[in-house]
Formats: C-alpha cells, structure tokens, sequence
C-alpha cells in the first residue's frame, strides 16, 4: 500500500521502540523518584552510598556496560556496510558484556546479602565498609536499592536474552544492508538500558 | 500515486478477500484485527459496567435503608454472611462494594469502554489504514486486559474479601490487613492494576506508532477528525501517566507481600509518597477518561448540526492544551494532605487554568449547533445532553478547585456529585453517542432509534435527580464512603434525600436495561445499514458496514479534505466524504 505522509519518516517498528522507551523513561522516573523522597526526607533510615555499596567494583561495571554500547553500535555500524561477519562478532561482544554486568551484578548483591544488607528486613543493620565500623541503614535502603537496581537488571537480562537472539538470527543470514531494522531497535533498547544505568549509578551510588 | 477508486463502489457487504477461511478460533476469539478486538473490548466493558452499576446499585440501597431488617437488601440471601447477614449489609462488605464500584468503573468499564474500544476499532478506519502497526500486539493487549478482570473478579470469591481501601488504594489502610482486614484481595487489586496497565501502555505504543505512520495520503494532521486527535492525546496521557501508577503498584505490592516499607511509616516510609505517585497518574487518568468523549461528541454533534465543527483548530490546541496542563494539577487531589498552602495555591491556579481550553470546547460545540440544521438522531441528542451537563460537571470543578473552598468539601459527596457528573454525565453520555454512532459500521445493522431516544430521555433525567442532590447532602456535610448516614445527627436530617437518590438510581439504572436490551436486539434484528447511514464525512464512512478484513478490500483510501464539510458548496448534498474525489480541479492541501 502506498504510504501516506509520516511525520518523522522512521518506519513503524522503530517508532514503536522509540514510543516503548518513552513509556519506560517514565517507569524509572517513578521508581527513581519515590527513593530520592524517600532518602533525602529520612536520611537516618539511609546511609551513604560510599559505606554500604562497592562503588569502585560498580564503577567498573558501568564502565563494561558503556563499552557495551560501543559494541552495539559497532555492530549497527557493520550491517548497514553489509558486513556480516562483523555483525556477529559485535553482537557476540554486546552480549557477552552483558552478561558480565549482570554476573557482576550477582555477585554484588550477594556480598551485600552476606554482610546484612538484605531488600526485605524488619530491623536489621546495613554494615559498612569502613574500618568495619558499622554503619546504621534502614530496611528502606535496601528495599529502595533492590527494587530499583532489579527492575533495571531484568531489563538488562531480556536484552541480553534479546541479544541472543539477534545474534542467532543474524548468523542464519536474517539480516542484511538493505534490512537492518531488527538490529537497529536492538540498539536502541540497549542504549536505553544503558543510559538507565548511568542515571541510576549516579544517583545511588554516587551521590 | 495510486488511482483513487470511488468508494462508493466497493460493496455494501465486503467480500472476504483473497484469503482463505480463517478458523473461528482465529477470527473471532484470538483474532488480531482491530475491529474484533475493538469488539471485544466492547463486550468486556459493557459486562464489567453492568456490574459496577449493580456494585452501585447494591451500596445506595444500604445508604437509604441503613442497616433496617425491614429493608433486606435483594439478592442479599444468596450472598455469603460475610457480605450480607440476614438481609444487612456488612460495614466490611460496604467498604468493599464503595473501593471495587470505582476501581471497575474507572478501570474495567470507562477507560476501556473509551481506549480500548473506539482508539482499537476508529483510528485505523478514520486514517485509512488496514490495521494497527503491529497487531498481534494488540491481540495480546486485549487478553492482558481480560486476564486483569478475571483477577479483580476473583477477589471477590478469596478469604477476606475483596479490596476495600478505596479505589485510590491509599496507604497504610491498603497494605496493612490489620488495618483493613483484607489481604489477598487487596494483592489482587495491586497485580490486575498492574496488568491492567500494561495492557493499557502496549495499546497506547500501538495507536501512537499508527496515528504518526500509517496515515492514508491526503490525511495530513489537521485533516483528522477530532475523535482522532482525541485519542491521539489520550495515548500519549496514558503512554506516560500508566507507568508511574506501575511503579508505585509495584511498590505497594512488595509492601503486601514482601514486607518492603516504602509507603509504612513506622519502618521511615511514607504513606504520602503513594498519594503523589497515585494522583501523579490519577490526574492525567481523568483526562484520559473524558478526552475521548469530547472527541466523539465534537464529531457527532457537527454531523448532527450538518455544519462544519466551529473552531476546528481551536478544538485541537484544547486537546492539547488540556492534555499537557493535567500533569500540574494533581495537587488538587491531595489539598487535605497537609501541603504548604503555597503549594496548594499554585495547584489551584492551574487547576482554574485548565477550565479555559475546556470552556472553549463548550463553546465551540455550542457555536457548531447555532443556526445548524439540526437532526435530533439519538448519537446527537447524547451529544447534547453532553454538552448541557458539562456545565454543572464542569463548574462543580472550579468550587473543587478552590483550595479554601476544596477544604469543607473534600471526601463529601459534593466530590461524589462532581465525579458522577464528569464520568456519567460526560463520558459516558459521550460512550452512548459513540455505541449509537458507530454501531452501524461495527455491525452493518442500525440500534432501534426509537428506544435509544426513550433510553437516552429517562438516562437523562434519572441521572441529574440522582446525581444533582448529591451536591446538596454533600454542602450540607455528608461525607463519602460512609455505611450508615444516619448514625450523625447532621446527615441523618438529610436522610430523606438519601432515600430520593436511591429510588432515582434504581430507576437510572433500570432504563439502563433498555439499551442493553436495544444492543443485543438491533444485532439480529435491527435494520440493515447502508455504508453511510449518518450522511458523515469522515473516512471510516467510506468503507463497508461491517468493513472486511483490510477495511477497504484491499483498495487504498485518498484523502482530499478534512472531516467536516457539511453543507459545502462543493458538494449537492450536504455532506462531504474526505475519500470522495474533487470533480474537476483537485483540492489543493492545506498542510
């Protein structure tokens, strides 16, 4: 059918993805929203991030997750020339980065669990990591950081899943020079993810 | 440039096309055309509003006969004693009928009465397009939906009840089952919520995605008819309103049953932040609840003035306008909360400014019926009567708005009165013309005109002597969600009144029965529908009634002027299709 006039000349699946995200932004700011009330009008039921969380270690993980992106766009960069091959080595980039953030991930959440800082606690204590001294948090703090830092690594394990999945697609030929979508809204969703990350590192492990 | 057929040539009855038959699983149940899904929202809401009013039906029989054995509720004998004991209502079940008759109107009647209907089945006909971009997201956003009623409906059969905090879900009282002795059902509440508005957020990528890119050639923007623009702001209100109402429902959820503490003040949260983050959405959702309507109503008032709407560009920058000012009201909700009173002056300015685009709508539409060739057809005489009650509806809200005026009246039935004549007296007056208007394109068959015109009389005037006292009990200090008023000396001197609301709804709610009776019996029996039974314009009137598969039978739509030239020179009738061809010279584009 012939297409009439389009106000942004972006074709429909691209859109979507753009209008998906949106609604997404949204999502984060709610959730982002409800701990920065939370913390700066009870600031005796949170700690400083610094005494609590692995800055350094998450540091580095941010920077994994940018690298990632890099990645990303590599492979976009690689089908848009018709190169193949490129297309699945970047891919396989994006996606193994991705796992190591999430890996990283794990293994933070489960240092924090061992040393007491839990989502979910009716009285508990969350223990710093300076000198040892202990350092007194509220069962806020966790519930606040599990939920926000959670909804965010399930967003990075389905695009990492989706990755895979692109990735499969693309070493069965599925896309090429002249149909490059699929790829292209990959990107897009794990920009996103990733910008959500340098937001949510920023203001709950920086500040 | 494809050759425009005339589209009055395609057939009235479209031919299947060149598919095979489709199974009728397929085709009917998970089908991803939009016009069945439209459909099906269509039977899905029109069930879930017949049970709210019933839910309502149930509650005002209480208010009148409080607690009087000589007064047995009906049908209270075949509820369980947790509900109704001996034919009394129980406080608990009260307070369960008061949260579950808001939660399924707003949610299961209402909203997708107004989205998942008429923004599903008209924006792909009004545009020109076959389908939605991606319609087996659409199929999946119908089911969620459908799985989100089934959950709220189970509430009510699981220990405890159903959800009985209110429909706006406030904290502690909705997470704490000490407090409100219910806890699965209050879970429930949170989870259909939750689907409900995702369901609602994937609808609403679909019909944005649409409207931008799939636009027949000719239709620029201000070539779209108003319901189109209407629900075109409605989805981008719920595109970013519904996600942080997501947001504070996950919240709330894990408070239920992870034991979290975002909104327990005892552990450091706050009971405040839901409010925000409720009310952030709740305002914006209001919007969404009447925006549709005025869409609708635009177009059918014009089509029953047979004159061009008055003030087209205007009625858009309102839709605009009003869409975009909703997200700073939501104070206005919250003005008892214990606010800054600055904070609450700057609520109640822009809560004043959003009357103005919604007065020049009013004025508009009564611009578009002065001196016009009226037809008083039942889609018109809904319209109207729309447009009449915004008045009362409307001006109820600039006392509302009032923060020093907001205070004696807040959680009054004043409010009561308020948001009944809003969402019954304009949106849903506006969901009877859309059903009366659109029912001959959806079905091929026209409703009974005579029973909607009796429907739509006895609707009306039950509906203001229901509805219209409420403002008086509620000045006069009675306040909502109450089981028995006469247990205060103040409220029980207005106990007659209680009882003149209550017959008024049982017979509101009464004639509500002869337009279900009207729907199911126009189906088999109503008379059959031409392509454009209405005389209208706008492009879906150009395609079959009921349209096929593809809406055109595969023959692209060409638009070449807008929506609403009635009585145009051009034209030796008094109406204009959009699709209809130029004789002569072509139109040039506006846009």
């Amino acid at each position: 059918m012939e297409r009439g006039p389009s106000s942004f000349g972006v074709y429909n699946m691209k859109l979507g993805m753009w209008v998906f995200l949106l609604s997404e932004v949204m999502f984060f700011t709610g959730l982002i929203g409800a701990y920065i009330i939370l913390r700066f009008a009870q600031p005796d039921h949170f700690a400083l991030p610094g005494q609590v969380l692995n800055v350094p270690l998450t540091a580095l993980n941010t920077f994994f997750l940018i690298c990632s992106s890099v990645t990303m766009v590599k492979a976009f960069a690689a089908i848009e020339l018709g190169d193949q091959k490129g297309l699945q080595r970047w891919l396989l980039a994006t996606a193994i980065i991705g796992m190591i953030f999430v890996g990283i991930q794990v293994v933070e959440y489960t240092v924090l669990s061992h040393e007491g800082f839990v989502p979910i606690a009716d009285l508990y204590q969350a223990h710093g990591r300076q000198g040892g001294h202990e350092v007194l948090g509220g069962p806020l703090y966790g519930a606040t950081f599990y939920t926000m830092t959670g909804f965010h690594g399930t967003h990075v394990s389905i695009g990492v899943a989706c990755l895979w999945f692109t990735y499969f697609k693309a070493r069965r030929g599925g896309y090429s020079a002249a149909n490059f979508g699929g790829v292209e809204n990959m990107g897009l969703y794990w920009h996103f993810v990733d910008l959500v990350w340098i937001i949510l590192f920023t203001i709950v492990y920086l500040i | 440039m494809s050759t425009a057929a005339a589209m009055h040539e395609v057939p009235a009855h479209g031919a299947h096309g060149h598919h095979e038959e489709i199974p009728f699983i397929r085709k009917y149940i998970f089908s991803t055309d939009h016009k069945i899904i439209g459909i099906q929202f269509l039977f899905m809401s029109l069930a879930f509003l017949l049970l709210g009013g019933l839910l309502a039906m149930a509650m005002r029989w209480q208010l009148a006969w409080p607690s009087n054995a000589e007064m047995p509720m009906p049908g209270g004998s075949l509820l369980p004693e947790t509900m109704v004991n001996s034919g009394i209502m129980l406080p608990e079940f009260y307070n369960a009928l008061v949260t579950m008759h808001g939660t399924i109107m707003v949610f299961f009647a209402i909203m997708p009465l107004l989205v998942g209907v008429w923004a599903n089945y008209l924006i792909p006909l009004q545009i020109g397009a076959p389908d939605m971009a991606f319609p087996r997201l659409n199929m999946l956003s119908f089911w969620m939906a459908f799985t989100a009623g089934i959950l709220m409906l189970a509430s009510f059969g699981v220990t405890g009840g159903a959800a009985n905090a209110g429909w706006t879900g406030y904290t502690p009282l909705s997470i704490n089952d000490v407090y409100s002795g219910v806890k699965t059902g209050q879970q429930l509440w949170a989870l259909s919520l939750t689907l409900l508005g995702f369901s609602s957020l994937v609808g609403s990528v679909n019909y944005i995605t649409t409207l931008i890119n799939m636009r027949a050639p000719g239709m620029t923007w201000f070539r779209l008819p108003l319901s189109t623009w209407a629900l075109f702001i409605t989805s981008v209100l719920i595109l970013l309103a519904v996600p942080v109402l997501a947001g504070g429902l996950i919240m709330m959820f894990f408070d239920q049953t992870l034991g979290t503490n975002f909104f327990k003040p005892e552990s450091g949260g706050q009971p405040l932040l839901w409010q925000h983050l409720f009310w952030f959405f709740g305002h914006p959702e209001v919007y969404i609840l009447i925006l549709p309507s005025m869409g609708f109503v635009s177009d059918v008032i014009a089509n029953g003035s047979r004159k061009p709407i008055f003030g087209y560009y205007a009625m858009v920058w309102a839709i605009i306008g009003i869409g975009f000012i909703g997200w700073i009201v939501w104070g206005h909700h919250m003005f008892m909360s214990g606010m800054n009173p600055l904070l609450g002056g700057f609520f109640m300015i822009t809560t004043l400014v959003i009357a103005v685009p919604s007065a020049i709508k009013t004025f508009n539409w009564m611009g578009t019926l002065w001196g016009g060739n009226i037809r008083f057809h039942a889609p018109n005489l809904y319209a109207i009567s729309f447009v009449a009650l915004f008045a009362i509806g409307g001006l109820s809200g600039i006392f509302l708005a009032a923060g020093p005026v907001d205070i004696p009246l807040h959680d009054t039935y004043f409010v009561v009165a308020h948001i009944h004549y809003v969402l019954v007296g304009r949106s849903l007056f506006g969901i009877f013309a859309a059903i009366t208007f659109w029912y001959p394109k959806m079905f091929g068959r026209m409703m009974h005109e005579g029973l909607g015109k009796v429907h739509w009389l006895l609707t009306f005037i039950f509906f203001n002597t229901t509805f219209f006292p409420m403002h008086m009990i509620g000045s006069g200090g009675m306040m909502r969600r109450l089981y028995d008023p006469t247990q205060y000396p103040h409220i029980a001197q207005m106990q007659d009144t209680n009882v003149f609301i209550t017959i008024n709804a049982l017979l509101l709610f009464a004639a509500q029965l002869i337009f279900a009776f009207n729907f199911i019996w126009s189906l088999f029996k109503g008379k059959k529908a031409g392509t454009n039974p209405w005389e209208a314009n706008s492009v879906e009137w150009s395609a079959p009634s009921p349209p096929p598969h593809g809406n055109w039978g595969g023959v692209q739509p060409v638009v070449y002027r807008g929506p609403y030239e009635y009585s145009s020179p051009e034209s030796e009738h008094d109406f204009l299709l959009q699709t209809q061809p130029p004789a002569g010279q072509p139109v040039p584009a506006r846009h």
